[in-house]
């Protein structure tokens, strides 16, 4: 049997807001009166490695998700995609902002950064449904590039078992309210580019 | 009420329920957010809360208010309950007043520490009741029963979360914090609080005389609960009975599962469960703790059980747990097929640049490292410890790094040991004050002759910016008596002490030579606050970047490994992240890299 409404991966790397998700996202269950399990990494790893952090929606055990489990698995960075790509489900969903990070094996030119596609095409293999978009451009759009977290959170919004409008209350009542009107029109296009 | 939180605010929360009113502790991954979510708090709650020094310092603060009554808690990561065994061990002789809960949380899988040591067999050793949380909500009522225990049977009671509980989030349950208790006092009593030889025979007794009673009472709290389904079982502690449950209902399998919550184990229920099984695999993380016990009573209460765990190679013995592994290991004790866990190929991996954790840019560490590799050279012995420092392990400059406070005594013990290569220790300034200073007081007394580099970014960075004596100011943000590195260091004995800013390179070298140089022990003081501190307190310097004309595309400045600078095949190029620490354009020898005006 499913021990969990849905659960999302979420990969990124330390300091692209990937806590954030997972705080609106619980409150937003709360407020639904689902259980929500999550885990998030703090340490070491938060200096610019590579970071996961779980989110068990209708959930009551614990906030790991099993390898090959995961109904959705939401990337801000594509490398980053690719790694954890062995906790999506074969029925599972990937979005994907595809604007890279260049980790610092990158920029000191130990290792090479693989094109777009070559990360897309394995992704793909792992999932019939990779949805790609560029994130960080849309929430250039919506007014700031930090809003990035909240592009993808929109993206996922359609995948959850919540109601919009309280995804949109939870939003309200996490993130600063000067930054409300940015953060609302990147929920709004990272919505409209999974539709 | 209902609330989303992190395990480490649940316990938190759990302590405010219970009244304590001294709280103290070491930063330490996974245990800070505890203090770092009760120290804003303190104020309007009327309660001591505190960063301490090291955790013995720590323990013994929380021991000294338990014997005046009041409800008291000291939080430390595993490896920090190292520090604080000598307080911990004879407290469980002497016992407590209030309540008295050590939080000691566990990081199985090495996420952020150096070791993976199993902070349940220290309760063992003290004889000490340990409660092991399977998620926040667990770790929310256990903190709150935890202090009626103390209270109870007279000692202190350990609380062992693991990351995946401290650092979860789940919808908790919490109740409204409850005031601290009035007129406390400390009541002379010798035999009781006086650890003189005629006193601990006595008491160490009545420890033991003690033990049965903790058991069979432990035996009634909700945390250790059995479900009998079949003849083949699990018995599984802590969160890993969360993950066996789990796997259970999506295998939908007819297993009898016994969770454990509690230590000392109560016999009875485990002897209970073993009668009805003949099968029976024990899981849990770390040491095999609960299967130990587990077949010591199975020779008494059902010596034809089979027993599988960590010993038959069922459950691993290093590494974490989750819900598939603990499903596997199910699976294979029913003899049903595995449910093989996803991989994805090496060859599809390899495409992808490795993503370590790294210092940021801009850090003042790396400038640091690169004064002090020019300085010491590559050949130099570089001894190091715990901090965000030991990730300049490709820079060439970490070649040790064992505990808190060890560069220096390794240092010095490599030197005493026949090495006459320079060395150079390096450690942070929380790190130093934590257990550096007598490092160096018996650096100086012993007559080592290397040099001692303080990083002094004035916080705790890795754990996440907690104040130290060094910053002036404590937890809860009241000033604290200014204090001098280069003063303690000239107090302990160090014979050369110079300071200098990392971000200025040609002096930070030259205070290095002179250091490598001095006949005796030296101490470089590398003084510039944290780019993190910088950044959030409003700190806005100008970027950098490469004049493409000029850029030879020598890769100098790339080698010096700042995230913002990358190479674009021919030039290096300075990206957004750059916090304008200028130290590329020291490097660089073309004079290519400039202010952005």
């Amino acid at each position: 049997m499913r021990t969990s409404e849905c659960d999302v991966v979420v990969v990124g790397v330390g300091g692209q807001g990937v806590i954030l998700i997972s705080e609106i996202i619980g409150r937003a269950a709360m407020m639904a009166g689902l259980s929500v399990r999550g885990v998030e990494t703090h340490g070491m790893a938060q200096r610019g490695g590579s970071v996961i952090n779980h989110i068990r929606v209708g959930c009551s055990f614990s906030a790991m998700i099993s390898l090959g489990s995961a109904d959705v698995l939401l990337a801000m960075e594509p490398a980053e995609a690719l790694r954890y790509a062995h906790y999506l489900s074969p029925e599972g969903v990937a979005l994907v902002n595809t604007r890279p990070v260049l980790p610092v094996t990158v920029t000191t030119g130990e290792a090479s950064y693989p094109p777009i596609e070559e990360i897309l095409a394995p992704l793909r293999a792992v999932s019939s449904e990779v949805k790609a978009m560029d994130a960080s451009g849309l929430a250039t759009k919506a007014g700031s590039p930090q809003a990035t977290n909240v592009v993808m959170l929109g993206a996922l919004s359609t995948h959850l078992p919540i109601e919009e409008a309280t995804l949109l209350s939870a939003l309200s009542e996490t993130v600063p309210a000067r930054f409300l009107e940015i953060n609302r029109k990147a929920f709004e296009l990272g919505k409209i580019e999974v539709e | 009420m209902r609330e989303y939180l992190l395990g480490n605010v649940a316990i938190a929360k759990g302590i405010l329920e219970a009244g304590a009113g001294v709280v103290s502790g070491y930063p330490g991954t996974p245990s800070s957010e505890i203090v770092d979510y009760l120290a804003p708090l303190a104020k309007e709650q009327g309660i001591h809360v505190e960063w301490s020094v090291n955790e013995k310092v720590a323990m013994e603060v929380a021991i000294g208010a338990s014997w005046t009554g009041t409800r008291s808690v000291v939080t430390m990561k595993h490896v920090g309950l190292n520090v604080a065994a000598d307080p911990f061990m004879t407290l469980a002789y002497l016992g407590v007043g209030g309540g008295m809960v050590v939080i000691s949380a566990d990081d199985p899988y090495c996420h952020s520490s150096q070791n993976e040591q199993d902070s349940r067999r220290y309760a063992q050793f003290a004889r000490v009741p340990c409660l092991d949380p399977a998620d926040p909500q667990e770790a929310r009522d256990m903190t709150v029963r935890a202090f009626a225990l103390s209270e109870k049977f007279g000692l202190p009671v350990m609380l062992r979360p693991t990351t995946r509980v401290s650092h979860a989030r789940a919808d908790v349950e919490v109740g409204p914090p409850t005031k601290r208790m009035d007129s406390p006092r400390f009541e002379k009593n010798p035999p009781r609080r006086v650890a003189l030889p005629v006193h601990a025979r006595p008491l160490h007794a009545e420890l033991l005389d003690k033990q049965a009673g903790i058991e069979a009472a432990l035996a009634e709290e909700p945390w250790n609960r059995a479900e009998m389904k079949s003849e083949v079982g699990v018995i599984a502690s802590g969160i890993s009975g969360l993950y066996a449950e789990e796997a259970i209902a999506r295998m939908e399998a007819d297993v009898s599962l016994l969770r454990i919550g509690t230590y000392p184990i109560p016999r009875r229920i485990v002897g209970d469960f073993l009668e009805r099984v003949e099968r029976v695999l024990v899981v849990e993380e770390m040491d095999p703790v609960v299967e130990e016990f587990v077949e010591m009573v199975a020779k008494e209460r059902n010596p034809d059980v089979e027993i599988l765990g960590k010993r038959s190679g069922a459950i691993p013995g290093v590494g974490e747990l989750d819900p598939l592994s603990v499903q596997d290991a199910i699976a294979g004790m029913m003899d049903l097929p595995k449910r093989a866990a996803p991989k994805m190929s090496p060859e599809v991996l390899s495409i992808l640049p490795p993503r370590p954790p790294a210092l940021c840019p801009g850090c003042s560490h790396r400038a640091t490292y690169y004064a002090m590799r020019k300085a010491f050279g590559k050949d130099a012995i570089y001894p190091n410890d715990i901090g965000c420092y030991t990730m300049g392990v490709g820079m060439g400059t970490v070649d040790t790094c064992l505990c808190m406070g060890a560069s220096i005594t390794v240092g010095a013990g490599i030197r005493f040991g026949g090495e006459e290569k320079p060395i150079c220790a390096v450690l942070g300034d929380s790190t130093f004050l934590h257990s550096g200073l007598t490092g160096l007081l018996n650096a100086a007394y012993n007559g080592a002759k290397m040099t001692v580099t303080i990083l002094d970014n004035s916080i705790t960075a890795m754990t996440g910016h907690q104040p130290h004596p060094g910053t002036g100011c404590t937890a809860c943000g009241e000033t604290s008596p200014a204090l001098s590195l280069e003063d303690i260091c000239r107090s302990l004995g160090a014979g050369f002490v110079e300071t200098a800013d990392p971000y200025d390179l040609e002096s930070m070298i030259d205070v290095f030579e002179r250091a490598r140089d001095h006949p005796g022990l030296s101490v470089v003081v590398a003084k510039r606050p944290c780019v993190i501190s910088e950044i959030r307190s409003g700190v806005r310097r100008p970027r950098f970047k490469v004049d493409e004309e000029k850029c030879g595309g020598c890769k100098l400045c790339v080698k010096f490994g700042c995230p913002a600078i990358e190479f674009d095949g021919k030039v290096a190029k300075i990206n957004a992240l750059c916090s304008g620490c200028g130290v590329c354009a020291q490097i660089c020898p073309e004079k290519a890299i400039e202010v952005v005006k």
